[in-house]
């Protein structure tokens, strides 16, 4: 297989295959959940509106409460960090866009070449601190699994490699220059091994959660609690 | 679920089997039991968690020793293990493959039973802190269903389960002690105190704490219920609200416990039962009862803070003078936080106190006084829920308070007894007995 061979085979089988696996694991996962099903609450609800309760569930979780925040760990601060790093990168990148493109059709304005570098670079050391935090705590290395370094992982995979395939921090011009086809295909191959994995482990928080502070909400909604 | 219509004594007979069978620890009856607590909506929680250890910043118990091994999510280990092993989709050939985790052992069982009751109130603190949604303190709740029935919760809490199940009360509270304390009030007050009045709209019933260390409150609600003209009784059977069932973790008992006082209310044909100054009684009986009888109440469930704040707004309770000190209210966490009672006890203080000051982070972020979930009753914890209160202790200097006045017997007692421990100078105060101080004489009463 030459270098060509890689790269197509990053772009077509491999890609196609990691979209599958993303979205039937993806599924399967909430089926598993889902089948379980709940009985009725038979209380007496004070707020009888569980949808809205779903929705302030989901949105209020995204701010940690004031009275917590004195001695939040570290990573509750990166959190918002890299995800948001993340989603610049992933959502803002030209070629990512174009990327997208031209496997759907569907494209939107890319965000400046320098912010998303800006926000490359917050992301990787964001990741680093969010590791070493895991590592040095005694609380986060107690309760740690695999899981959680090798999500990591597959996180951080990509952006390095998105970071060789660019050749190093990338000139002016960047997003629109020849990328070589090896270190394209290894990118593509590690963006596809996070897309695998994302269903089974933590990372699938990222559907998983809003299930998670749905029922929470509804339950907590029901008794007119504090969320 | 028990089945719906089972009476008070096929309740209690369940119960009495479920103890007899946690008389002999076996680790695979609790797997099982901890296994079949994931519904869906546990299954979201279980499967959402990230392992970013936030839960372990709100912990007083993680807080005030700094020991890793409290972190709130570690104390769910049993119930991910049983879920991942037995109900996730095809767990025999999970296990055969060797994906499944080692099937939980009763040493592993008896040493997560420390995490699992001696260091969680079920407080609920941990829940608001979790950006995934996590209930935390439901799911704590949930795990203790499955420790119970094998045999591994503390013995102080089978025996006080026991003893709910044969004399009525955890702490062997029976009729003729009330019947004692009721004569007395009566006395005190000169006001007549109903019992067993059928037709009555409220139906006063009593944490054992209450019957034990509190019993002024049966009089101050006699002088409050008489100036608001509330037609209200105690019942001679089923006054006991404290319902150990929900702190040792066992639906069964605690089914048996909440039928006692479901069925004097049906007795007596009330329209509302009031539950007392308790957070797990009203935890049991507002949102637990219906599910774990399987039926919906025929009566309204209110809880006494939530019934005077009503009659205060109404105009049916009149106050007159107020309390110097600098008080602070304490918030029981399954009255405020869980309970969403929430804004009532601070407008009822505010009515009878001249200088009300707020602890940090005081109403549905508080810190628990350390003796809730079942931990005051567990001898073994002693030590830890004192050194726990030091969180509890840092908001009541911040506030520079003189008095603190709380909701539940339980809380009153715990204050008390690390209060003392801590050789501070703090009296402790009961909500509905400090609001009786305050009531206007009415025009021609000698009570």
């Amino acid at each position: 297989m030459n270098a060509m061979d890689l790269l197509e085979f990053a772009r077509g089988p491999a890609l196609w295959f990691s979209l599958f696996v993303l979205f039937a694991g993806s599924a399967w996962r909430v089926v598993a959940i889902v089948r379980l099903g709940k009985r009725p609450d038979l209380s007496e609800p004070r707020d009888a509106r569980p949808f809205a309760g779903a929705m302030r569930g989901i949105l209020q979780r995204m701010i940690l409460r004031k009275e917590l925040r004195s001695r939040s760990k570290l990573g509750a601060m990166q959190g918002y960090l890299y995800h948001a790093g993340l989603a610049v990168v992933v959502f803002g990148f030209l070629p990512h866009i174009a990327f997208v493109e031209r496997l759907t059709g569907i494209s939107w304005p890319a965000l400046p070449g320098p912010l998303v570098y800006v926000a490359v670079a917050l992301t990787i050391v964001s990741l680093s601190i969010v590791l070493l935090e895991r590592l040095t705590d005694p609380v986060l290395r107690l309760i740690s699994t695999f899981d959680d370094y090798f999500s990591w992982g597959v996180v951080f995979l990509p952006l390095v490699t998105g970071m060789a395939a660019l050749g190093g921090w990338p000139q002016e011009s960047a997003g629109s220059a020849p990328l070589y086809p090896v270190p394209l295909a290894i990118h593509l191959l590690s963006v596809e091994l996070l897309l695998v994995w994302l269903p089974f482990g933590k990372l699938a928080h990222a559907f998983l959660v809003f299930g998670s502070r749905a029922v929470t909400g509804i339950a907590i909604a029901r008794k007119g609690a504090a969320l | 679920m028990n089945a719906p219509g089972a009476t008070t004594s096929e309740h209690e007979a369940r119960a009495r089997a479920a103890m007899a069978a946690a008389a002999a620890p076996d680790a695979r009856r609790a797997t099982q039991v901890l296994a079949a607590q994931v519904d869906r909506d546990v299954a979201w929680q279980l499967e959402a968690c990230v392992r970013c250890g936030q839960c372990a910043e709100a912990c007083h118990f993680h807080l005030a020793t700094n020991d890793p091994r409290l972190a709130p999510v570690r104390k769910l280990q049993p119930l991910q293990t049983a879920y991942r092993r037995e109900r996730v989709p095809f767990p025999a050939l999970r296990q055969s493959l060797g994906l499944a985790p080692a099937e939980l052992t009763a040493g592993e069982l008896a040493e997560w039973s420390e995490l699992v009751y001696d260091s969680c109130n079920l407080c609920g603190r941990c829940t608001l802190a979790c950006p995934m949604g996590i209930d935390i303190a439901g799911l704590v709740r949930r795990s203790r269903e499955g420790l119970c029935a094998g045999g591994f919760a503390p013995a102080d809490l089978y025996k006080a389960a026991q003893r709910a199940l044969d004399t009525g009360s955890p702490t062997g509270v029976g009729w003729p002690t009330l019947k004692r304390h009721i004569e007395v009030q009566q006395e005190e007050t000169g006001i007549p105190i109903p019992v067993d009045v059928k037709g009555a709209e409220y139906l006063v019933i009593l944490s054992s704490i209450e019957m034990a260390n509190f019993p002024e409150v049966i009089g101050a609600l006699a002088r409050i219920f008489r100036q608001a003209k509330v037609s209200w009784t105690l019942p001679s059977r089923g006054f006991e609200a404290t319902n150990v069932g929900i702190q040792i973790g066992s639906r069964d008992v605690a089914a048996a416990l909440l039928s006692r006082i479901v069925e004097a209310a049906e007795r007596l044909q009330v329209t509302h039962v009031i539950s007392p100054e308790c957070g797990h009684a009203y935890s049991a009986l507002r949102w637990e009862g219906p599910n774990l009888l399987g039926r919906p109440y025929p009566f309204k469930v209110i809880h006494i803070v939530e019934l005077l704040d009503q009659l205060v707004r109404e105009g049916r309770l009149r106050l007159r003078g107020k309390d110097g000190r600098r008080l602070a209210f304490h918030d029981p966490c399954q009255l405020v936080r869980r309970g969403g009672v929430i804004e009532e006890p601070y407008r009822l203080l505010n009515a009878v106190s001249a200088n009300p000051v707020e602890m940090p982070s005081s109403g549905a972020a508080n810190f628990c006084c350390g003796g809730g979930g079942g931990v005051s009753a567990i001898g073994r914890a002693e030590g830890l829920r004192f050194a726990a209160f030091e969180c509890k202790k840092r908001q009541v200097e911040a506030a520079g308070a003189e008095a603190l006045v709380t909701a539940c017997a339980n809380c009153r007692n715990v204050l008390e007894e690390a209060i003392d421990h801590d050789g501070m100078q703090l009296p402790v105060l009961g909500l509905t007995e400090l609001l009786s101080q305050y009531l206007a004489a009415e025009p021609g009463a000698t009570g």
